[in-house]
């Protein structure tokens, strides 16, 4: 027997999709801009510390990106409050988690990064006399960031499509919209084709949008 | 006075010693360099040629002796009584302003690569010397001029050669009006024929009476160019005298005749 594509109830409920989309981004700039502060702090700290801190920090990276996001995720929604008394939403949770995710990942392309930039372009901050704060500020930054902007839009649209996860901690993003759809109309195929087609196009929007940050970056004056 | 025409003595290294683990890269190094002049160090690689330039302006520290500038210990200050006045290397912030009184020209150029030329100038002269950028700008652009590139302030370093690149190194550091300019073999990694337009710079430099220590394998230049010539040889000076006598093909002192004989054999 055949099934034939029938995509007007996917239509009908296109809201749920849309708003999902929307939700979903807001989920990744959130995250990433606290991921982006942490990985930050934690690289410069990273390079400059001493052997306890490096430990500590390394554990971290370690420890995230061996453990699968959707187990943190549990563990940060339904595990935590059961031992701390905090309460907090299912999707201040995800940011949570997903921030805590992307900074171990960040911390390691910045990282990277920071110790990419050549001794010789220190040593001649160094040799006008700029404090350490200014060499990290006017020179070691600027550089570090040519060096990562490519790996750094690559881990950008690997965590948007992180956001998925979320979906089974009933965040209304867009998979779960997705899910909705599904249960609600059995839809099964029509569904999943467009919101593949819509990360899809997302994810090449961003990619694109960050190849433009790359090539004015690189051009600035 | 009788030593009323000298001039002052400006940079005073005196007995410094350095090692790498159980290399010594410098023993017991002295040299004096007076106001105004340009002391060109010569010898053979691994001598210690540049560590020395490099302790000059702290970008290495040294095991012990002492490098004044103007009679000011660049690197280090006195510490308290109590520890019988030990040395104790000086703040992060401390050594920025000492280095700022230093200009330094790097083998590799090492400009900022996200700034253009006129803002390599700039970066120093805002935030170490506090102009306005206006005024920083038209510094830039005045040096930049003075060596030959005032039409290329807004052009980044990869735009720009080898040999252009240098000569905004070398403003960059004269910029800042330093005391005294440490050139580190700011030829060696040079395509032939951009060597004259650099040393021509240099050349201009010292004519304005700028004091100069430089490495350097342009033995043509130092002669030149140079009040005196130093030859470094394991780490300790071995020959130091007006270019004439250092280089002249008659000296009893064997390091240096070996040297200087490996160095005709290879360039010419």
């Amino acid at each position: 027997m055949g099934y034939t594509l029938n995509f007007n109830l996917i239509w009908r409920h296109f809201d749920k999709l849309w708003g999902g989309l929307l939700l979903s981004l807001e989920l990744a700039v959130i995250s990433i801009a606290i991921g982006i502060v942490i990985g930050l702090v934690l690289a410069v700290w990273y390079v400059s510390a001493g052997r306890v801190v490096r430990a500590i920090i390394a554990a971290y990276v370690e420890f995230i990106r061996n453990v699968p996001l959707i187990l943190l995720v549990y563990l940060v929604f339904y595990g935590l409050p059961t031992v701390v008394d905090l309460a907090y939403s299912a999707q201040t949770s995800f940011v949570a988690t997903l921030a805590l995710y992307s900074g171990a990942y960040l911390v390691e392309v910045f990282r990277s990064g920071l110790e990419a930039v050549p001794r010789g372009q220190l040593d001649a901050g160094k040799a006008i006399g700029l404090t350490p704060w200014q060499r990290l500020i006017h020179v070691r930054l600027p550089t570090m960031m040519r060096i990562t902007l490519p790996a750094l839009s690559n881990t950008f649209i690997s965590l948007f499509k992180d956001t998925s996860v979320a979906s089974v901690i009933s965040v209304p993003e867009l998979t779960y919209g997705a899910q909705w759809i599904n249960f609600n109309t059995f839809r099964i195929v029509e569904v999943y084709l467009v919101v593949t087609a819509m990360y899809l196009v997302t994810g090449y929007a961003l990619l694109f949008a960050l190849r433009l940050v790359e090539r004015w970056y690189r051009t600035a004056r | 006075m009788a030593s009323s025409n000298k001039p002052p003595v400006l940079l005073d290294i005196a007995e410094v010693s350095k090692s790498f683990g159980a290399v010594n890269v410098l023993r017991s190094v002295s040299l004096t360099v007076d106001k105004g002049e340009v002391v060109t160090i010569i010898g053979p690689s691994g001598s210690g040629k540049t560590t020395l330039l490099r302790c000059v302006n702290f970008l290495e520290s040294y095991d012990s002796g002492s490098i004044r500038i103007d009679g000011k210990e660049v690197g280090f200050r006195p510490g308290p009584a109590r520890d019988s006045g030990a040395r104790q290397r000086r703040s992060e912030r401390d050594l920025a302003s000492m280095r700022a009184e230093t200009g330094m020209v790097f083998q590799g150029f090492n400009l900022f690569p996200h700034l253009t030329a006129a803002g390599n100038i700039m970066l120093g002269l805002t935030k170490v010397r506090g102009k306005s950028s206006a005024e920083a700008r038209s510094i830039a652009e005045h040096w930049l001029g003075r060596v030959g590139l005032g039409h290329k302030a807004d052009s980044l370093p990869a735009e720009l050669s080898g040999g252009q690149q240098q000569r905004v190194g070398i403003a960059r550091a004269v910029a800042m009006e330093p005391k005294i300019l440490l050139l580190d073999e700011i030829t060696s990694a040079l395509d032939p024929e951009l060597v004259g337009e650099v040393l021509a710079v240099v050349r201009s430099l010292a004519e304005d009476g700028m004091t100069m220590v430089m490495v350097t394998h342009e033995m043509a230049f130092a002669r030149d160019a140079s009040s005196r010539i130093v030859f470094m040889a394991d780490g300790g000076v071995s020959a130091v005298g007006p270019p004439k006598e250092v280089l002249a093909a008659e000296t009893t002192n064997e390091r240096l005749r070996a040297f200087l004989a490996r160095f005709r054999a290879s360039h010419f």
